[in-house]
């Protein structure tokens, strides 16, 4: 069990912490022809907008229901009506994801109760679903308006109902941790088992940027509202990432489908272990392709736990992003000299560190003198810069670099890509250094120059 | 309220624009109409005040309320800075659920405290948002108290943002500004041709782009407001002979507050373009000269001005013949809506159309002398809408700011960044050059013909 502390701060410095809306926004991106809305004032989307269209690259579908102090005071039930039919205008979504923001949590709104009204009026809506989320900012980080988001799509596209069962058909609730290739990946792997695998949210086809044919105003692809409705007749859902749990349980109770979690995918150990529960719900052979990829992860883990042993290395990131990625790096030899993570969560206590810092990169800067390499989101990058240390960029945002959504951490392929890449950036910075200082004696400090220079006078003489 | 000091700020004598409005559209607020839920796109209040201070590069910035304030807009801007870097870092009270029941004020306290003893900056700006102003912390009393205690000055920033728009918040800012900071601290020293110049953000290190120019002149620039600023620099901003207002009409209210106080005159100019870089110069020589400054500078101006014209024309030569007739779709806010276009005709491209979503009737006004009476002026334009211009070749370059970059890209469209995150300078002479060096490299690059080609697919359909 890892002691995890608080920094004690009044004040955050060079914040960690995104706000849970924006977590909420970015879940919704996964479901298709979707369009998330952020209650509150239209600087909170502005925020949440520029910061994820500098990460992906992309134009981000997110709306406001505008509020202003007034509005607030006498209730944003009006703004919230108009939002969704402006919405529904425009853009025709299948879903209008709603996430709340601490202005409208602290007022205090009945969002529901508001919504069932207006589509009493508006039976034109009759084929648009909303989903409320409730994502007040000071409650936590991205990962957990990331997980209200997920557990309220399940609370209201999905049909409490204990069906039949179709075999060969699992769930994934995939984590904010995960990345659109990430997503890609173990829908692959789960397929290569012979299985229909749906997964929610599903950012692989939604922000794994590409050119669409044309203009899309909603998401551009994630979970079909079908798919997300069959999930009760799944056989098995495999929830990734500990902040999945809300939601899986939320199926379960819905619609009888257990769940298995997986708290980390990143490494030999938790690939196997996620491997075997597809081998044992297939009942199908490992397919080869499978096989080789083990095998060329074992083989660069031989080749490389030399670049990792023994080395320190700090993180800082979101809980579920920061137990996978430390237990990779102690998995491969190094030691966790730092772990910062925004907010609380049950996955603390199983990061490998001596203890777990609830704090911010100003935390990250403290205690990462003298690290190898540090494991960030860009905002890392004036402190890694300041402290000479190599900057590993992981997590949201990163926005000064290209690819982010495109990078592959999890199953067998993707951590031999991670080892090769980490491995090269070590030896980078460590490669010319000498391990021993250059030291001469005196003798050799007066004799060998001059004798050169004699020999060199003679030449010319 | 907010709502008191918001109206204040409506009621601007400095600006024709609303002077000529009847009393109950003043009320209403400057060139923007109400936000429509589901169809809103701008930034708000505290956005627009944060973005008009940020800049000030050794003071410290702390933001009041929960964690999506700051935590989502923090490290975004590229204000530049020859020295202190403590701008940029990130603070906030971060509030949590209890802060918010309990209020807020006791953290605060102690979250200044931690800066002003960890840091000793010359001074902490406090910004307020929406629900510290809705759960009603006195941070005016908070600021005062501390200001007291810790021998810093502590200066409030009333710009929540559920106040209203952006450029609501730069207005505030400047309020902040009069209020609290400038006259505070004497200047070690002035001289007759001290200027301030206002709204200016040093994005990309702009301003250093325009102050060599004022070097050679011996203009001095006393208070830049606030792109690479140090705090004592502004508060002594009062002793400037001339203000020069460069961010269309945002802090207009603050030359005017400061003409009414301290009789300094102002004049509202851009950066943007050689003749508009010209234009500027020669009112600054000119009020400076009426305010006591040797004559001589007036002449020494024209000398100048007629030597770097003629350098930059000469630069800019022999692009001319590769842009002229080239049609730009501009999509930008405020005096870029404008000065943006003076400057790409003074070259020969055309420009299709502008935006005034952002701009006041000024800057309409200025947009039909450049463009004509029926200059093509677009409010907001949906995406969906710009995409369909641009896919049907409506324009061959759009310049804008990074949340239509995407909607250029993917209709396989040249874009321009010339909005607050860009990375390049376009200011004075050489920014002029270096944006037609930008413009014709992105227009000249050799993957246009390539991604619009039809993929192998789609060619073998179209011969069967």
């Amino acid at each position: 069990m890892t002691p995890v502390v608080s920094s004690g701060k009044s004040c955050a410095v060079n914040p960690l912490k995104l706000s849970p809306a924006l977590g909420g926004a970015l879940a919704f991106l996964g479901v298709e022809r979707s369009l998330p809305l952020l209650h509150g004032s239209q600087g909170c989307t502005a925020f949440a907008l520029v910061l994820m269209v500098r990460h992906f690259r992309e134009a981000i579908p997110l709306q406001t229901t505008a509020m202003s102090e007034l509005t607030t005071i006498l209730g944003g039930a009006e703004n919230v009506e108009e939002a969704v039919s402006n919405i529904y205008e425009r853009a025709r979504p299948r879903v209008i994801g709603i996430c709340s923001t601490a202005l409208t949590e602290t007022r205090g709104e009945d969002v529901a109760a508001d919504l069932r009204a207006a589509r009493q009026r508006h039976p034109e809506w009759g084929d648009l679903d909303v989903v409320y989320a409730s994502t007040p900012d000071y409650g936590g980080s991205l990962e957990q308006g990331w997980s209200r988001a997920v557990e309220a799509i399940v609370e209201t596209l999905v049909p409490a109902a204990h069906g039949t069962r179709t075999l060969r058909q699992v769930n994934v609730l995939a984590g904010s941790h995960l990345t659109a290739a990430d997503v890609e990946e173990i829908r692959d792997i789960v397929e290569s088992f012979g299985l229909a695998a749906i997964v929610l949210p599903d950012l692989s086809n939604s922000l794994d940027g590409h050119v669409p044919d044309g203009h899309v105003p909603t998401s551009l692809g994630g979970t079909k509202v079908d798919e997300i409705a069959a999930m009760g007749r799944s056989v098995l859902t495999l929830a990734l990432g500990e902040h999945m749990r809300p939601a899986a349980e939320a199926l379960q109770r819905r619609t009888g489908v257990h769940y298995r979690l997986f708290d980390r995918l990143i490494g030999l150990d938790p690939c196997d272990a996620f491997v075997s529960t597809l081998l044992e719900v297939s009942g199908s052979e490992a397919p080869e392709c499978l096989k080789r990829e083990r095998s060329r992860l074992v083989d660069a883990m031989l080749d490389g736990h030399f670049s990792f042993d023994g080395q320190r290395v700090a993180l800082a990131g979101e809980a579920d992003l920061l137990l996978g990625l430390s237990s990779f790096f102690a998995g491969m030899g190094a030691s966790i000299a730092a772990a910062i993570a925004p907010s609380a969560s049950a996955s603390l206590a199983s990061v490998p560190a001596p203890r777990v810092t609830l704090g911010d990169l100003d935390d990250l800067e403290q205690q990462a003198g003298g690290c190898a390499l540090i494991v960030a989101n860009s905002h890392a990058r004036d402190a890694a810069q300041r402290l000479a240390i190599p900057l590993y960029r992981v997590g949201f945002p990163v926005f000064d670099r290209l690819g982010a959504a495109q990078q592959v951490s999890v199953g067998y392929r993707g951590t031999r890509r991670l080892i090769v890449e980490v491995a090269n950036i070590l030896l980078d910075h460590t490669g010319e250094a000498h391990e021993v200082e250059p030291h001469g004696t005196p003798a050799a400090a007066s004799h060998e120059p001059r004798k050169e220079l004699d020999h060199a006078q003679a030449q010319a003489g | 309220m907010y709502e008191r000091k918001v109206a204040k700020a409506f009621d601007e004598p400095g600006c024709g624009t609303n002077q000529a409005k009847s009393d109950k559209d003043r009320k209403r607020g400057c060139g923007a109409q109400a936000l429509t839920p589901g169809a809103a796109a701008g930034g708000c209040a505290f956005d627009g005040a944060k973005i008009a201070l940020q800049p000030i590069t050794d003071a410290a910035h702390l933001v009041h309320g929960p964690i999506a304030c700051e935590g989502n807009s923090w490290d975004s801007r590229n204000s530049a800075s020859s020295g202190p870097v403590l701008y940029r870092t990130g603070f906030t009270t971060d509030l949590g659920e209890f802060d918010i029941i309990h209020g807020g004020e006791k953290r605060l306290y102690r979250a200044i405290k931690e800066i002003v003893q960890r840091h000793r900056p010359p001074a902490v700006f406090v910004y307020v948002t929406c629900v510290t102003a809705l759960i009603g912390d006195d941070v005016d009393a908070v600021c005062k108290a501390a200001t007291e205690r810790l021998e810093t000055p502590v200066i409030p920033v009333g710009a929540p943002g559920f106040a209203g728009s952006k450029n609501l918040g730069n207005k505030l800012a400047g309020h902040a500004l009069m209020d609290h900071v400038i006259g505070t601290i004497e200047p070690d020293e002035t001289t007759p041709c001290d200027i301030n110049v206002l709204g200016e953000y040093n994005v990309a290190g702009e301003l250093w782009q325009v102050t060599p120019l004022l070097d050679r002149l011996g203009i001095r620039v006393l208070a830049p407001i606030t792109g690479d600023a140090r705090y004592r620099q502004v508060a002594s901003a009062h002793r400037a002979r001339v203000n020069m207002v460069v961010c269309s009409q945002a802090l207009v209210s603050l030359a005017r507050a400061m003409q009414e106080r301290w009789d300094i005159p102002y004049f509202e100019g851009s950066f943007y373009g050689i003749s508009d870089t010209s234009q500027s110069l020669r009112a600054l020589a000119r009020l400076l000269v009426e305010r006591g400054a040797p004559a001589d500078l007036s002449a020494r101006t024209e000398a100048l001005i007629e030597a770097e014209e003629t350098r930059a024309w000469a630069a800019l030569e022999p692009y001319r013949a590769r842009l002229a007739g080239k049609r730009v779709l501009l999509y930008t806010g405020g005096v870029k809506s404008w000065s943006v276009v003076s400057a790409l005709q003074e070259i020969g491209m055309v420009v299709i159309g502008t935006s005034v979503r952002k701009s006041t009737e000024e800057d309409k006004a200025r947009i039909k002398d450049l463009m004509g009476e029926d200059a093509p002026m677009f409010g907001q334009i949906p995406n969906k809408q710009m995409y369909a211009m641009l896919l049907n070749r409506e324009a061959d370059i759009l310049m804008s700011g990074g949340r239509t970059q995407f909607v250029a890209l993917k209709s396989k469209t040249p874009w321009l960044d010339i909005n607050q995150e860009r990375h390049h300078a376009f200011a004075g002479y050489d920014g002029m050059i270096e944006l037609v060096r930008r413009i014709d490299a992105e227009l000249s690059s050799p993957i246009w013909a390539q991604v619009r080609a039809p993929a192998p697919w789609e060619r073998a359909e179209g011969a069967a």
